[in-house]
């Protein structure tokens, strides 16, 4: 065959722009972005970065819920079918963009003292001259915004790509500014770095067993489109040893990204040693993205596999939950303590997701979505908490639950909101967490999953202790950790001080209030946004 | 040659990439389990790709092979830049956050 040949016969590929919007407003602000940083003087740059990530994410926000609300019939997909265009894609990108909206408002945030929570220079060396130099210079890291818009149109990409390499390439999109990003807190570098490099090489190991499976399930169907593949496991290839490997070695993969155990050791470190807006975001965003990766490679594979993924689903949901609640019991330091939550709650929509039923699928739509936001806004908090040392010095955030104490008398308004936050996460009636744990433990006992469900509803009743605990801290602990107490340092005072809000620019309050008017509204009028998921699964599901 | 030959080369590559990741301490030959892996990957790819033959395959190792390069340019940084502030590239080291 002649070159010519190949050539006539390829097809043209159609690129529907129009369905990609979201995506390519996100990569391309970040492109400029990037542009900005190289040709902008540092002091304007992050007058323009700031605006320029809110807008393209907006944007990419409204662009998802224009098409999320006038849905397009069922087409074959944007870019030849390497982009799925579905409810579902509209939907969770259009809550990636929210979470994101509401994360960049954190991470955009700095005290009135001009700090934000980021490295003057995240390549000077901890500790050293040049170090301090940039601190004095008063140097800002604009580059978290390109990165941050980087990952958010990966994690837009995921939960559209339909198929294997696209899903490949935007998971690295998404992975590898977060890599960065968690290596630059202005405050406890060590760790922060530390955080880094585990996240690296872990995610890239993960990465490598996705890549190693998706190889496999290429060489046993022969296509690399999620609908064909699953065309072909339907036409016969259904038991075939080389489609399980590739088939198990994806979900690996997968389920590294979604932070379900045993793949999820690196969750706690990160979650720490990360710039904690950072860790809000990422927490958010990138577990609506890969589960809803997950999601549909399950729900476009599973009908036609002749072997049942089921009891693999919930052997894993019911280890992650216990891992996430055992282990998150004796924790001591607030953001650790909040990683193992979200190990947990992975577990939980684990459950929606393994009962395979509609309502299932339904209840772990709403679970991300809410989810995501009440995790935002909890890191917000987390974010604002810092350490006042005895001459009334402003320091790094503090985590540890001692430094906690009595924050409800010296920071109300913060501690309220994180009370708030942590009841949804607990499961307390009235809140959104409440109806979305409802929402997937029904499904797992309406799917036959009564061990699934009793487990989850153990597990939530064990996490439901240790949020407690951290809301007995900040209220009833201690009545001498009061400020007054603090500066005249009477009281037995922790190791680097109480933890108090601080004042910023009012931009974390702002994500802070949003996050709790959602947590709220969807706790007591979940009914339109329940019909809304439900519809979406029926439409994911004929 | 057969496809079976190029898949086991393709599986002991993938395997010894593994090993290296989880034995080694220097994070340096860490990474160079993983990028193994990834190119054990590519190499299934191949094989497959003529096993149907198919261009898809190949399509896959070409985007493979630019993923890769992003990742070592963001892994040899991070690594660096652990290695200024502590002297060393050990994995072992990196222990202060409470397990």
């Amino acid at each position: 065959m002649s070159a010519g040949t190949v050539l006539a016969a390829t097809p043209v590929i159609q690129i529907e722009w129009g369905s990609l919007l979201p995506v390519a407003v996100v990569l391309g602000g970040a492109v400029i972005s990037v542009l900005v940083e190289a040709f902008t003087p540092p002091r304007a740059r992050r007058a323009v970065q700031v605006p320029l990530a809110f807008a393209a994410v907006a944007v990419a926000g409204l662009a998802a819920l224009d098409m999320a609300m006038a849905p397009v019939e069922s087409s074959d997909g944007a870019a030849g079918g390497a982009v799925t265009v579905d409810p579902m894609t509209m939907y969770l990108q259009l809550a990636i963009a929210v979470s994101a909206l509401l994360g960049l408002l954190v991470i955009a945030d700095r005290t009135v003292q001009g700090e934000d929570a980021f490295a003057p220079q995240a390549s000077a060396a901890p500790g050293s001259e040049y170090e301090e130099q940039t601190r004095k210079a008063g140097l800002t890291q604009t580059d978290v915004f390109p990165l941050v818009l980087f990952a958010t149109g990966g994690m837009m990409l995921l939960i559209a790509a339909g198929d294997l390499i696209t899903l490949f390439v935007a998971l690295e999109v998404l992975s590898l500014p977060l890599y960065l990003l968690a290596g630059m807190a202005r405050h406890r570098r060590l760790l922060s770095q530390e955080a880094s490099l585990k996240y690296f090489l872990l995610g890239a190991l993960a990465s490598a067993f996705f890549l190693f499976g998706a190889a496999w399930v290429y060489g046993a169907t022969g296509a690399l489109k999620l609908v064909e593949i699953g065309a072909a496991i339907a036409d016969g290839a259904g038991l075939d040893p080389v489609l399980l490997v590739g088939v198990v070695l994806i979900l690996v993969g997968l389920l590294f990204k979604v932070g379900a155990a045993p793949f999820h050791s690196w969750t706690p470190d990160v979650y720490q040693g990360a710039p904690t807006p950072i860790t809000g975001f990422m927490a958010a965003c990138t577990k609506i993205a890969a589960f809803g990766a997950l999601l549909r490679l399950l729900y476009t594979l599973a009908p036609s596999l002749n072997w049942d993924l089921t009891p693999v689903l919930w052997t894993v949901s019911i280890l992650t939950m216990l891992v996430g609640t055992v282990i998150g019991l004796v924790q001591r330091d607030v953001k650790r303590l909040m990683a193992y939550s979200a190990i947990a709650h992975t577990g939980f929509i684990l459950t929606g997701v393994a009962s395979f039923t509609q309502d299932g699928l339904s209840g772990a739509l709403f679970y991300l979505f809410t989810y995501g936001i009440a995790t935002v806004g909890a890191f917000g908090v987390i974010a604002l908490v810092r350490e006042v040392d005895p001459e009334g010095h402003m320091r790094g955030e503090a985590t540890g639950l001692d430094q906690w104490r009595g924050l409800g008398r010296r920071s109300p308004l913060a501690a309220g909101a994180f009370t708030v936050f942590l009841l949804s996460f607990a499961g307390i009636p009235l809140t959104a967490g409440f109806v979305a744990k409802f929402a997937v433990f029904g499904a797992a006992f309406g799917a036959g999953g009564v061990a699934l469900g009793v487990v989850g509803l153990a597990c939530s009743a064990a996490a439901a202790f240790f949020y407690a605990r951290v809301i007995v801290a900040m209220f009833f602990e201690d009545a001498s950790f009061g400020l007054g107490a603090l500066l005249e340092g009477g009281a037995a005072v922790p190791k680097g001080g109480l933890g108090i809000a601080v004042r910023t620019l009012g931009l974390t309050q702002i994500a802070v209030a949003v996050a709790l008017v959602f947590t709220l509204m969807f706790g007591v009028l979940p009914g339109w946004f329940l019909g809304f998921t439900d519809e979406l699964s029926f439409l994911l599901l004929s | 040659m057969t496809v079976t030959a190029y898949l086991a080369l393709a599986s002991a590559l993938f395997v010894i990439g593994a090993v290296t990741v989880l034995v080694r301490r220097n994070s340096i030959i860490v990474f160079m389990g993983i990028e193994l892996m990834l190119n054990a990957a590519n190499l299934a790819f191949l094989a497959f790709s003529r096993m149907w033959g198919e261009l898809d395959g190949q399509l896959a190792a070409l985007f493979v092979m630019v993923v890769a390069a992003a990742e070592v340019v963001v892994g040899l940084a991070i690594i660096v830049s652990l290695f200024r502030t502590r002297r060393t590239v050990s994995v072992d080291d990196e222990n202060l956050m409470r397990h």
